[in-house]
């Protein structure tokens, strides 16, 4: 072989995966964007009790309502002013991140292992099992998501946490779906014929052979899950439904808000820009990565 | 074309099924005695407890009392308001036409600004306008309603009083229920300035809950056409010597159409529950208020009801979208003998 | 005076990875009522002359000519309006898949139709009747019913007859062919093929048809345009072509004819590919799967130039080798 040769060959190789992914993904400069800001927020929320300027549940019966620094009336002592229990908005709002964050975390991990598990039941055993699932998500779906929270917190009882599991269970038929879907399509594929041949039983088949290949678009669903589990979230709390006062959940601030509309512009303003920020980044990065993930639009 | 007709229609009975099964399960799957459940705060003697037992059937194995309320169903029967002791289909038919006001308007306001917004993106790809329609109804769909709904209060009603802060009509004014649409009734009664009225509180509500809807349909119709116009089809069009506007009007609209129709009547779906925070913001009187009230106020055959209805109607709304996209669609429509 | 004149039509397209020239200086012309075989790889460039022409090359396709005149008349020079009375009316074309070619929510007869609304100014009474002739002109049995079928209730076959018929309703004097046969079957094929010369001989109309079969150009053409990488390597008359073939890529296109090597065991084929974007030549596009490339092909890129009433683009031209055969 000659150094040409050798140096074409080189060349030739595949890129790892895993570069050519990110090769993909930059070029896409909001997803970049969405993932500068998530990175924020997480740290943001892991930091919160240093970076917070005070406690974000106690109260100041001094200094009701107070206006951001840059207004007439504030101080830069409460920078982003105070609520109407004379809580302090930065600090509230810094650790509101904990919560969306966790609330996205744990609906996505509810609905998405359960989700997929059934997805993959449905979608190896597409006879009885297959369509009773199906059905059953069917049921599920003849409501719309968040009405279908609303109702199941009525009956759970608010709170975060019933919120929670309220909401992963309605956001339960897109996981299955989306898994079924693609299950179906590999099942028919070569690799799984050899698999099958070469003695593989059916769990082994089903999370080491077919699951790891169907996994961009469960990928992709589970960014778009994170970011509407916050909203969905933040309507419950705004609702009453979900975390309950004192907790800083950015929905729950916004609770009362309507009343202050007129005369404390901050209180309403501010909660919902933050939850605007962080699923828009959300949604800008799920953007990005379906885009490089998806098969069909490469080369 | 007869055949997925009946196929889809006969999708409706295990549907409508599930929905009564789902309001079924949701009363009785609050902990605690039903009984008690149903009377609220009111303490009760054991033996009313019993009597109300026996007559709600509550003492049957659970089968017979949801069949029980299947007939009941069936009948209309879907009890009384613990509340307001009127019958819960009763309330649910005075509400319902300010819910349907709102979200007609909704989505109203969606399509018309939606579908050419989505047309302008994809026929002026890459474009700032392509970049902005698509960034700004991918804010549309990142921020909370009702935080939306709260700025907008802000903006129009309090900084520059253009709009009212909230309910249906201005209180002065007292418009005979003809149709239920105050903007009908308002016209029928030949009263401008009530007219007026109603139309200057339907706006922001509308705008609010049609945002989100205004924001799919763009990037819907922005993806259908870019499909549809790289097609053959297209190019052929073209080759005709056919006016651009005729090529995409009518030729690639018609096409992107189908699926953009589809995404339209799912957001139906999406506007009742928009509608509870909505109207909750607004003071609307309509249904989505009411559940939620409901809820608060532990008034179960409300909640209960409601959610029947609301889901039934989702269920026709679905129905009915089904069987128009079976009927532009002519592959569906057309097919081979 | 020819019909169409085209003098050093490029295309080019810019993408990420560099230029890509899809069509390389091509210049030929067409005469009234004569017709045009243009042959080639996939990748020659055949199809994107064509569609250059009609003014159907979108962004970021760039087109430049020295000249492209219809009739006389400057097609660059004309308006958008003034080009798309040409192009569709006086200059027709037809495409190589019909199944897709036809809008699918329209009937058959709908979009006839427009086409006669577009160039042919009948009244509306008498388009649907002037529909159902043309229908019937290009071989549609009961054309009366199948004008009010849908694209998709009719076969590969019969989609391209109504491609052809809807070609035909601005009477064009030229009508452009791009591939109208390869998708389909063997059988339907031949009876386009003869569909298409019939109404040239009947309405006096230049065709030029796009192909990458020589038999196909072997049964129809009167003369030949062989094309490679985007340049015109080759142009002769029909006979002259499959007898003596100047340049070596012609030759090399019909040894690998299956009539030609009767009893073969295996058949002549051409090594190597059509250079893309990354791999473009130096000097003779042709040269690294000639066999008769020398170190002036590999420098040097040919001038198309004239050889006993052909044109060729080749340094040795293979005029010499076929008269001492």
């Amino acid at each position: 072989m000659t150094a040409a040769e050798a140096e074409a060959l080189e060349l030739a190789a595949p890129e790892h995966p895993l570069r050519e992914f990110w090769r993909y993904f930059s070029a896409n400069r909001g997803a970049v964007g969405g993932l500068v800001v998530i990175v924020i927020v997480v740290l943001l929320a892991i930091f919160a009790d240093i970076v917070s300027p005070h406690s974000p549940i106690a109260s100041n019966s001094k200094a009701f309502l107070v206006p951001p620094a840059w207004q007439q009336g504030g101080t830069w002592t409460y920078p982003l002013g105070t609520d109407a229990i004379g809580r302090d908005m930065l600090s509230r709002l810094i650790h509101g991140t904990r919560f969306s964050l966790l609330i996205g975390c744990i609906v996505v991990a509810i609905s998405g292992t359960v989700g997929v598990a059934l997805g993959l039941a449905a979608g190896f055993f597409s006879g009885a099992p297959g369509i009773l699932i199906m059905r059953l998500m069917d049921i599920v779906l003849t409501m719309p998501p968040l009405l279908l929270a609303i109702v199941l917190v009525a009956i759970l009882g608010p709170g975060l946490v019933n919120a929670m599991i309220a909401v992963s269970i309605t956001y339960l038929p897109f996981f299955v779906r989306i898994t079924r879907a693609t299950v179906l399509g590999e099942l028919g594929k070569d690799y799984v014929t050899a698999s099958r041949v070469n003695g593989a039983g059916t769990l082994r088949l089903m999370l080491v052979t077919v699951l790891p290949n169907c996994m961009a678009p469960i990928i992709v669903q589970g960014t778009l899950s994170f970011s509407t589990a916050i909203l969905d979230a933040a309507a419950l709390g705004f609702l009453s439904l979900g975390a309950q006062p004192p907790t800083p959940e950015w929905g729950t601030m916004l609770a009362d808000a309507r009343d202050f509309v007129l005369r404390a512009w901050w209180v309403v303003t501010l909660p919902g820009l933050a939850i605007l920020i962080t699923v828009l980044a959300f949604n800008l990065m799920g953007d990005g990565l379906r885009d490089a993930l998806d098969p069909r639009l490469k080369r | 074309m007869l055949r997925f007709l009946l196929t889809r229609a006969s999708l409706v009975i295990p549907t409508f099924a599930g929905i009564t099964l789902l309001a079924f399960v949701l009363v009785h799957a609050v902990p605690g005695d039903p009984i008690q459940v149903l009377a609220g705060e009111h303490a009760i003697s054991q033996e009313r407890h019993d009597e109300l037992l026996k007559s709600y059937g509550l003492d049957r194995p659970l089968p017979i009392q949801y069949l029980r309320y299947v007939g009941h169903v069936l009948e209309g029967d879907l009890g009384r308001s613990l509340i307001t002791h009127t019958p819960v289909i009763e309330e649910f038919g005075a509400l319902f036409p300010a819910t349907i006001e709102l979200s007609l308007a909704a989505m109203l306001f969606a399509v018309v600004l939606g579908l050419p917004a989505g047309i302008l993106a994809a026929t002026r790809r890459n474009t700032v306008l392509d970049h902005g329609v698509m960034g700004v109804s991918l804010a549309g769909y990142s921020m909370p309603i009702f935080w939306w709904g709260l700025l907008l209060i802000i903006l129009f009603s309090n900084t520059l009083g253009w709009t009212p802060v909230s309910g249906r009509v201005a209180v002065a004014f007292d418009i005979e229920p003809v149709t239920g649409f105050l903007l009908i009734d308002s016209l029928l009664a030949g009263d401008g300035d009530a007219f007026r009225s109603a139309l200057s509180h339907l706006i922001l509500p509308a705008i609010v809950l049609g945002t989100i809807p205004l924001a799919v349909i763009a990037r819907m119709t922005r993806s259908a056409m870019l499909e549809v116009l790289g097609e053959d089809y297209i190019r052929t069009a073209r080759a005709k010597g056919l006016v651009p506007l005729r090529v995409i009007g009518i030729h690639a609209l018609r096409n992107a159409l189908i699926p953009v129709v589809t995404v339209i009547g799912l957001q139906v779906g999406y506007l009742f529950a928009g509608a509870i925070l909505t109207e909750t913001i607004f003071s609307w009187p309509g249904v989505g208020k009411w559940l939620v009230d409901s809820i608060n106020r532990r008034d179960y055959p409300v909640l209960q009801g409601g959610v029947l209805l609301i889901g039934t109607v989702v269920m026709i709304v679905n129905l009915a979208v089904d069987l128009l996209y079976g009927l532009i669609n002519p592959r569906i429509r057309h097919r081979r003998a | 005076m020819a019909l169409l004149e085209i003098e050093d039509l490029s295309v080019s397209f810019a993408t990420r990875a560099g230029n890509l020239r899809a069509v390389d200086g091509m210049s030929f012309s067409v005469e009234p009522g004569e017709v045009l075989g243009i042959v080639g790889e996939s990748g020659s460039g055949k199809s994107v002359a064509m569609l250059a022409l009609m003014g159907l090359v979108a962004a970021p396709g760039i087109v430049k000519a020295r000249r492209m005149a219809f009739d006389g008349r400057d097609l660059q020079a004309m308006s958008a309006r003034e080009r798309r009375h040409v192009a569709g009316k006086d200059i027709a074309m037809i495409f190589q898949e019909p199944m897709t070619s036809l809008n699918p929510c329209f009937t058959v007869g709908y979009q006839i139709i427009e086409a006669l609304a577009t160039h042919a100014g009948d009244s509306s009474r008498v388009r649907r009747r002037h529909a159902i002739e043309l229908l019937e002109q290009v071989g549609i049995p009961a054309p009366e019913s199948r004008i009010d079928a849908y694209p998709h209730q009719l076969s590969g076959g019969m989609n391209q007859r109504v491609m052809i018929a809807m070609a035909l309703a601005g009477n064009p004097r030229l009508l452009l062919a791009d591939e109208p046969t390869t998708a389909l079957d063997v059988t339907v094929q031949a009876q386009i093929l003869d569909l298409l010369l019939r109404l040239q001989r009947e309405r006096g109309m230049a065709l030029v048809l796009i192909t990458h079969d020589m038999g196909v150009v072997a049964e129809t053409a009167q003369r030949v345009l062989v094309m490679y990488a985007g340049q015109i390597v080759e142009q002769q008359h029909a006979e002259g072509l499959f007898a003596a073939p100047r340049h070596p890529y012609t030759a090399a296109l019909l040894d690998a004819l299956p009539e030609r090597s009767p009893g073969a065991a295996r058949l002549p084929t051409i090594p190597g590919m059509v250079p893309g974007l990354a791999d473009r030549p130096s000097g003779c596009l042709f040269h690294p799967r000639c066999h008769f490339a020398d170190r002036r092909c590999r420098a040097e890129m040919p001038e198309l130039r004239g050889l006993d009433g052909a044109t060729v683009r080749c340094h040795y031209p293979l005029a010499a080798l076929a008269d001492a055969r």
